[in-house]
């Protein structure tokens, strides 16, 4: 009976990932250039926010500097094609492989030293805001002018990633998917059993044979060059690249948002985070200015963020698959069910 | 019969703290040992340092003549020694199953391999009925035999357990027992360390006895709790049988 349920919990999950991206397809298609324009950003959050949810949530290990990781792609993309005209293919490979070394060389020195944990955490907002103020000062990157892609000529160019609004929501789209199948990929893999046995109680890991100081460096070099790679596109969408918004603490708080409000470690958190938070921010914000509130998304982010760790520790995703088992399952299969982390 | 680890003159001090002194026993292939020995008698560092957990201060632990002191845990245990650990420790947000995989994954990198290898552990510890249940929803002996069904997935060729019996109740400890000799009988050599005597007496072949972290005796169950030593460490001076 048990693998039965699981069979048709699969085909659920499938059903609905098909579903969801159906929609974000139309809305595609359809939405006005608003929606297509914020869309695009809450698609783009949701790559990076499975690239971080990747490393904390199922690799176990906190951070809070991704602007760094953030930033190195969107200055590879940049400086490459601002100032050399190369493709931005090319730089966003370049910037995977940069912030992956980078991430890995942090977590190297960090784990060969025995730092952990939250010392871990405070580390990767010290090499970020290393790196932001030595953008901020350098001035072949653009220093705190930034740096600004020449204006779109209006065509589609594949090959230099290059295009309207709508192109690049289908980009951010086809990211958000590659992000999503991905995880899921390496959540059944041996990598997700060995990393989140890992994340769950490291010296007992250890103990069953799992080589955690190689396994956090590979998870981190993942997470960073995915980071990367949204950042290449992020710059792209938003034309310009300043030290202060690409590579700032600010970045690294709304790269996590997603993940923490939608479900950490679950494959779909990241995209039910950041509809739920993006919009909401933006609505905020706009209220703000009309009601002349200053302040008014800043302070609503911080309520929702109280009321989804008070209310709903585990996000909202999970909260959604509970309530949709206890209208479709039996009560037996839940109670095996209720908390497993991957839906 | 050959003999599968060698303790050589192990010491290991904390600090001022000898906790380990001058110990030496060997384990011989396909039996079941127990080290024993009174609160504070070092037995569960001495365990810690044959499984990889702390260095010695002095002294040598060979494994199938290999040196492994030195060694971190992972690399003991993918050279064929697994351990439990006092407290029991599951991965809180995995399932039983996903659980007993984890010590596959250091043999293996296929996850149905891997599976399979886990209903076979859990089976051999007798709760594969539980595979899909939630750690929380275990009992504290199917706790502790999910510790050695985790252990197992590694594919050991010495199982190192540290008080898996530890607050248990005699009927529940009886099912371990049964669990322990059949695994013996399947040829793995288990080293056992334990508090409660009556259980050592049931399953061990034999017994090395730790008082204040030295060596005081060596034998077979019956020998060991009829020398005058260890009476005297369990139960204080001038009180012979």
């Amino acid at each position: 009976m048990q693998k039965k349920f699981d069979r048709g919990l699969e085909r659920t999950r499938w059903l609905a990932g098909i579903t969801v991206f159906a929609v974000l397809g139309l809305v595609g298609m359809l939405a006005n250039p608003y929606v297509i324009s914020l869309m695009t950003i809450v698609l783009l959050f949701t790559f990076l926010g499975q690239s971080w949810n990747l490393m904390l949530g199922i690799g176990g290990q906190l951070s809070i500097g991704h602007a760094l990781f953030v930033g190195l792609g969107a200055y590879s993309v940049g400086v490459l094609y601002v100032k050399y005209g190369i493709s931005p293919w090319v730089g966003l490979l370049t910037g995977m492989i940069l912030a992956g070394s980078v991430g890995a060389s942090i977590a190297w020195l960090s784990f060969r030293f025995e730092v952990r944990g939250i010392y871990f955490a405070l580390l990767t907002i010290a090499a970020a805001e290393f790196a932001r103020i030595m953008f901020s000062g350098w001035e072949f990157v653009g220093a705190m002018q930034g740096l600004f892609f020449p204006a779109p000529t209006g065509g589609i160019e594949i090959s230099m990633l290059r295009g309207d609004a709508r192109f690049y929501y289908f980009v951010a789209l086809a990211l958000a998917a590659l992000g999503i199948i991905g995880t899921e990929f390496i959540s059944r893999s041996y990598l997700g059993y060995v990393w989140r046995a890992m994340r769950d109680d490291e010296s007992a890991a250890r103990a069953l044979g799992v080589r955690t100081f190689q396994h956090k460096i590979l998870v981190i070099s993942i997470s960073a060059a995915t980071a990367a790679a949204g950042g290449g596109v992020l710059a792209l969408v938003q034309g310009s690249i300043f030290p202060d918004s690409i590579m700032g603490m600010g970045l690294s708080v709304d790269v996590l948002i997603g993940p923490v409000v939608g479900g950490l470690g679950t494959t779909f958190g990241p995209l039910v985070g950041s509809l739920a938070a993006i919009p909401l921010n933006h609505l905020m914000s706009a209220l703000g200015d009309s009601l002349r509130i200053p302040g008014l998304n800043n302070i609503t982010y911080g309520v929702v963020l109280i009321s989804v760790v008070w209310f709903l520790p585990d996000g909202i995703w999970p909260a959604i698959v509970r309530l949709c088992k206890a209208i479709q399952a039996p009560p037996t299969a839940l109670l095996w069910q209720s908390r497993k982390v991957e839906e | 019969m050959t003999t599968l680890l060698e303790v050589e003159n192990l010491s290991r001090s904390f600090g001022g703290l000898v906790a380990v002194k001058d110990v030496s026993f060997s384990l011989r292939a396909g039996r079941i040992t127990a080290l024993i020995g009174p609160n504070g008698a070092g037995k569960t560092t001495c365990f810690n340092l044959v499984a990889g957990a702390l260095k010695p201060t002095s002294g040598r632990v060979l494994f199938e003549g290999r040196q492994i002191d030195n060694s971190p845990p992972e690399t003991v245990c993918r050279m064929g020694i697994a351990r439990t650990f006092q407290i029991v420790r599951p991965m809180r947000e995995m399932s039983v199953l996903e659980n007993a995989m984890i010590g596959a994954f250091s043999w293996t990198r296929n996850v149905s391999e891997a599976r399979s290898k886990a209903y076979e552990s859990l089976e051999s510890v007798g709760l594969a009925a539980k595979a899909h249940a939630r750690t929380d929803q275990l009992t504290l002996p199917d706790r502790k035999m999910l510790e050695t069904a985790k252990a197992l997935s590694t594919r050991p060729k010495l199982l190192l357990l540290d008080e898996v019996m530890a607050g248990l109740r005699p009927t529940e400890a009886a099912g371990i027992v049964g669990v322990l000799q059949k695994l013996a009988e399947g040829g793995l050599t288990i080293l056992l360390v334990e508090h409660v005597m009556r259980i050592v007496m049931e399953v061990a072949s034999r017994v090395v006895v730790l008082h204040h972290g030295a060596k005081i005796a060596e034998g077979s169950p019956g020998e060991v709790v009829a020398d005058p030593k260890v009476l005297e460490s369990y139960l204080g001076a001038g009180f012979h049988a």
